[in-house]
């Protein structure tokens, strides 16, 4: 196989979300020696930048977006260290969590798979997440972006308090906030102060970017 | 071990009663009286607008639901005045019994005090504050309550925790706080299929148990099963029946739905708990009698336009 047939294969096995194929597919361009980011950039992200469009317009639904990102992250495992040697950046840094009281996290399980399909580094803190653990693993990873997840009309008002522990904790200033979730709005999102807010897994990747671009180009200026 | 009794959870308007039992009809909880995810509604509410629940309480008696789930979940508003408003225009317009949904307990609290009659309560978990919280509530005013098994740390996938906490609940509400078995209602939790290919199989395994062990009545989110997939309705239609075959006797899912409602009907039917059939041949006949009437509708418009 040449390396277009490779990047082509791994682009198309990922669609599918046919993981042991991507994995062989990645030792096999491993063993080529082609570059792990090109992997990454040629072929993995695209796909799962394919699968969030299919998934927006309505052409792909729940279970193929979780084996494509299944898929993926599979050939992730092998990536990542060699990514970490070879000095390949990820986009940005995501820490991501549903709030105290509230237990439900396959939307947000779907928001990772799409974050990390897009090159996020994402640190998943799980379910039942308390302010106080939202804070320490924000100075312990020093994330670009924070995700609040609430599925409950109920649990929603935890946003506030995980705002308020940032704020005491002197971090509000140094991370992006965004919330989710089923009964979530943008205008619940503009009321408890959060940065960012969107409808789905897809859309969550696409503000996440422009979030950090807004960011990265206010530090530069 | 030998199966358990039959338990008969009792609901009631002012006027009228509707039983669960696993001898009975299934009873469809009517969904629609929720503004979780409707923009439009929601900003209604707000501007003390009702008009809409009006229209959904009409379409899900219509489309034959057997009790009202009323939720007034608008974020940043007075919940429980909104919820006491809601139950009240919901008994000016329908004799149906309400389930009343609400995970704010002042909530539940002002619309178990307005009720007319002898509401559901949805929901409690198996933690321990909510069940203190909750449970007080559902004896002092005489009401039935659904029971989520699961605790603190998450929704468990297996069968075994589900039925543990079940036991849990079923210890607490009777012993601790006085409520009858009947009274309890348990969701088994079903997940969404397509983000788990095992919880099918998890959530009937969980209905059979409880049903052999307890008796007790069970509902569920009809339409959580297909979440993330397409054609919904036909996955909501094989699920319901799948489910009652081995002991769900209601489920909260939204009337209008015919594709689903039928088939729920047809299950009752084949369970033998439509005797002869005489549900099923009665709609049947309000269907055949509607399109009768609308077909001369028709015709007599036609020939008012040929004149």
């Amino acid at each position: 196989m040449t390396p277009e047939e490779i990047l082509q294969g791994l682009y198309d096995r990922t669609l599918e979300g046919n993981g042991p194929a991507v994995l062989e597919l990645t030792h096999e361009a491993l063993g080529m020696q082609m570059q792990p980011g090109s992997l990454l950039f040629d072929a993995l992200i695209p796909a799962l930048e394919e699968v969030g469009a299919r998934f927006e317009r309505g052409d792909f639904f729940v279970p193929e977006m979780l084996i494509a990102g299944r898929a993926m992250a599979g050939s992730m495992e092998v990536l990542r260290p060699l990514l970490a040697d070879t000095g390949v950046e990820t986009i940005g840094k995501f820490v991501m969590g549903t709030v105290k009281g509230d237990v439900h996290d396959i939307g947000k399980n779907l928001v990772n798979i799409m974050l990390e399909g897009a090159g996020f580094e994402v640190i998943d803190l799980g379910v039942q997440v308390a302010p106080e653990k939202f804070v320490a693993a924000i100075e312990e990873h020093q994330p670009d972006i924070v995700g609040f997840s609430a599925f409950l009309t109920t649990t929603m008002p935890m946003f506030k308090a995980n705002m308020n522990a940032l704020e005491k904790a002197g971090l509000r200033d140094k991370v992006i906030v965004m919330v989710g979730g089923a009964p979530v709005t943008q205008e619940y999102a503009d009321v408890v102060g959060a940065d960012g807010y969107a409808a789905d897994a897809s859309q969550t990747v696409k503000r996440a970017k422009a979030l950090l671009h807004e960011r990265r180009a206010k530090v530069l200026a | 071990m030998g199966a358990a009794p039959v338990r008969e959870t009792r609901l009631r308007s002012a006027t009228k009663e509707v039983v669960l039992a696993s001898n009975r009809p299934f009873c469809i909880i009517g969904e629609r009286i929720n503004p979780t995810g409707r923009k439009v509604f929601q900003a209604q509410l707000r501007a003390g607008d009702y008009s809409a629940i009006e229209k959904d309480v009409l379409a899900q008696v219509a489309g034959g639901a057997d009790v009202l789930d009323v939720n007034m979940g608008v974020p940043l508003t007075d919940e429980p005045e909104l919820l006491v408003r809601a139950i009240g225009i919901v008994q000016s317009l329908t004799d149906l019994p309400v389930c009343i949904d609400s995970s704010v307990v002042e909530a539940l609290e002002a619309g178990l005090a307005a009720y007319k009659g002898r509401a559901l309560v949805n929901s409690c978990t198996a933690e321990d504050d909510r069940l203190a919280a909750v449970l007080p509530l559902v004896k002092k005013y005489d009401a039935a309550i659904i029971a989520l098994p699961n605790d603190h740390d998450e929704i468990p996938m297996e069968s075994g925790k589900r039925i543990e906490l079940t036991e849990k609940i079923v210890r607490v509400a009777t012993e601790e706080y006085g409520i009858a078995i009947e009274d309890i209602v348990i969701d088994p939790l079903a997940m969404p299929i397509g983000a788990d290919p095992t919880v099918g199989v998890a959530a009937l395994e969980t209905i059979r148990a409880i049903h052999e062990r307890w008796g007790l009545n069970m509902t569920c989110g009809a339409s959580n099963v297909s979440f993330g997939m397409p054609g919904r309705h036909a996955i909501n239609a094989a699920w319901l029946p799948l489910a009652m075959g081995v002991g769900m006797t209601s489920a909260i899912m939204d009337a209008r739905t015919p594709q689903v409602v039928e088939a729920v009907r047809a299950a009752d039917l084949l369970l033998g708990h439509d005797e002869w059939g005489g549900a099923w041949i009665s709609a049947f006949r309000r269907r055949q009698a509607a399109e009768a009437a609308l077909a001369q509708a028709a015709e007599a418009a036609q020939a008012a336009l040929a004149t």
